[in-house]
């Protein structure tokens, strides 16, 4: 038998070309981040000013800033502020909080279908809030806090059922969980009055539309808060991407990942309170962001992409057809389901992507 | 960064990482039963035995993956779960047996992640980073792979580059759960001699499991054989390898003769199987035993 021998251990202490060559190494998938980053945050910016200037009503930018300082133009002043800008604001938001909670679930479970809105996680929060809407007769920030703790419910529920396995077991755990929260929302659907038909709608498929500046607001600071949050509890998903085994060997305690998914569930749940469970954001954001970082984890560029999924997806929503206004809940419905298609059939379903 | 300068001495050495008494279970089966281990400092020490016999399960409970059912596992003297569990990452590195190498990641992000233990709550990544990195690149012979990215490697490039992240990491112990599953025996080879160069140079504590026994016994300070989770025999592979400890631990009856390369035990497995009448080539298609 004959063996090549590795070369012998030559380097107890590294020149400083060594350490040259890994600082080089490290830069190269750095830079290419910070440039997809500015680059979608580019895209954002153009999506937003035409979410806000152009359509059916066309605002000119000098008026748009006009109308921003306050001034009073008639017509275009109620329909920038009440309608464009609010809507384009939330879109944002909501992009981003479901594009960030969504690319925390999928890096963390290991697994691109565990996205919260094909385990239920979503519509977990959109069946408690339509239940007190219709049943209860709340309205309000109390059903913004029902949703909260129906996402809550459901992701307890999921982990309870999957128990430390996670992978396959989760994701067919958290369908059947889907499937009960559709039919909650089905039976609450039977009992609503015809007035309230409309609303229950919106809790079903998602829109952006007419959402009045203080609910806004509230989701705005939600985020301010978990935003942050996730920034410094995500250091840890470096380690966590390493497998179970090789994080808990790096020295990651396993409550340190339990904050971060619980993170993922609030940035969901506030932004399904906000705008409904706008269908397949949370699912997309995180794969495409994925491919566009060469494969690499980044749930910054995750929620730059939910945001602009969330604004393209409501224009095309509004003004696509000439005589439908879409919510963009159905717009990403159907972009949704082939690509959910394409990633099975692509068979990377297991823990490489995400 | 934390290197041992002290190669080990003859004299009896010291265990910086124990098992005492401990009983390692998953769910309601007992996996590994009322062990007592003392990891001697600056040795290899492999753990060896059958398939389900306990011993990944062992390597886990001691790199405080598991919980102790009764007993515990110490580290310089205090229960390892205790411990906060960065800080036991600073002392003693871990190589579990399926990694997961995340789609796209670089050599050097790679190996980097190593360097987890070491950042506080809001550490930064610093200089000395930089040059841990570029040390377990250059002892692992990887430097060269560092802006490759580590799906596009080969299985052995792959492994040495884990064993990188593992060095990086800069702990005085490192546990690694069958290093060579996967390689072909020259590669096998070729990571063992790099431990063994690491234990050599660093004087790093080296525990890891191993499936076949020859390597072991050839490796090996200190082997440990174990059966139904139980020590069956501990020691110098020569006083442990011997057709009564092969024949309880692998149920396996064999010859054990000297290895002329290493003057250490070499397994012959008998087996069934007898070659055709005379055949003009040596039986070689014998030897590979306990795959």
């Amino acid at each position: 038998m004959t063996v090549t021998l590795a070369r012998p251990v030559t380097a107890t202490r590294p020149d400083a070309d060594a350490a040259d060559v890994v600082r080089r190494a490290r830069r190269a998938p750095r830079r290419h981040h910070r440039r997809l980053v500015a680059g979608l945050a580019l895209v954002l910016a153009g999506a937003f000013v035409a979410r806000v200037l152009l359509g059916d009503y066309t605002v000119t930018i000098p008026d748009f800033l006009r109308i921003l300082g306050g001034e009073q133009i008639p017509g275009a002043t109620y329909i920038v502020m009440e309608s464009k800008l609010p809507r384009a604001v939330l879109a944002v938001l909501v992009g981003i909080a479901f594009g960030v909670g969504g690319a925390i679930f999928q890096t963390t479970l290991r697994n691109p279908l565990a996205s919260p809105d094909v385990v239920g996680v979503s519509l977990g929060a959109s069946a408690a809030a339509v239940s007190v809407i219709a049943l209860a007769g709340w309205s309000g920030w109390p059903v913004s806090a029902a949703a909260i703790l129906g996402a809550l419910a459901v992701a307890l529920a999921v982990r309870a059922v999957a128990g430390d396995h996670g992978g396959f077991r989760l994701v067919l755990a958290g369908i059947g969980l889907a499937a009960a929260m559709q039919s909650v929302i089905q039976y609450v659907f039977t009992r609503v009055d015809e007035y309230d038909v409309q609303l229950v709608l919106r809790w079903l498929t998602g829109s952006v539309n007419g959402v009045a500046w203080p609910s806004i607001g509230l989701l705005a600071v939600a985020l301010a808060v978990l935003l942050p949050a996730t920034a410094w509890a995500a250091r840890s998903l470096r380690a966590t991407e390493l497998g179970d085994d090789t994080a808990a060997g790096l020295g990651v305690a396993r409550r340190r990942t339990d904050v971060l998914m619980l993170l993922g569930v609030l940035l969901v749940a506030v932004g399904v309170a906000a705008a409904g469970p706008v269908a397949f954001v949370a699912f997309l954001s995180g794969p495409i962001a994925r491919a566009l970082n060469r494969g690499r984890t980044s749930l910054l560029a995750a929620g730059l992409v939910g945001a602009v999924i969330v604004l393209a997806g409501d224009y095309a929503g509004a003004y696509a057809f000439d005589d439908l206004n879409l919510p963009v809940g159905v717009v990403t419905g159907a972009f949704g389901a082939p690509f959910l298609l394409w990633l099975l059939a692509r068979g990377r379903t297991g823990r490489r992507a995400a | 960064m934390t290197t041992a300068t002290a190669s080990p001495t003859a004299s009896a050495p010291y265990a910086r990482l124990e098992a005492s008494d401990l009983t390692l279970a998953y769910a309601d089966t007992a996996v590994v039963r009322d062990l007592d281990l003392a990891v001697p400092h600056g040795r290899i020490t492999v753990i060896v035995g059958a398939n389900a016999c306990g011993k990944s399960t062992l390597l886990r409970g001691l790199a405080r993956l598991m919980r102790p059912r009764s007993g515990s596992v110490l580290l310089d003297g205090d229960a390892i779960h205790r411990l906060p569990t960065k800080q036991v990452a600073r002392t003693l590195g871990l190589l579990p047996q399926n990694p997961v190498a995340p789609e796209g990641v670089t050599v050097a992000d790679l190996v980097g992640r190593g360097r987890h233990p070491h950042h506080g709550p809001f550490g930064r990544w610093t200089t000395a980073d930089d040059e841990a990195v570029a040390e377990a690149l250059a002892l692992t012979d990887t430097l060269e792979l560092a802006d490759r990215v580590v799906d596009e490697l080969s299985g052995g490039q792959r492994q040495r580059v884990w064993i990188a992240m593992a060095l990086a990491q800069g702990t005085d112990l490192l546990l690694l759960d069958e290093p060579t599953t996967y390689l072909d025996v020259a590669h096998q080879v070729e990571m063992l001699d790099l431990l063994a160069e690491l234990n050599a140079r660093r004087g790093t504590t080296i525990v890891m499991v191993l499936h076949d026994l020859n390597l072991s016994a050839r490796y090996a300070d200190h082997l440990v054989a174990l059966h139904t989770g139980r020590i069956v025999a501990e020691g110098t592979p020569r006083g442990v390898v011997t057709e009564d400890v092969v024949r309880t631990v692998f149920g396996l009856d064999s010859r054990v003769i000297d290895d002329p390369v290493s003057h250490t035990p070499l397994v012959v497995p008998v087996g069934r199987h007898q070659p055709r009448t005379s055949p003009p080539s040596p039986p070689s298609h014998s030897s590979q035993e306990n795959r």
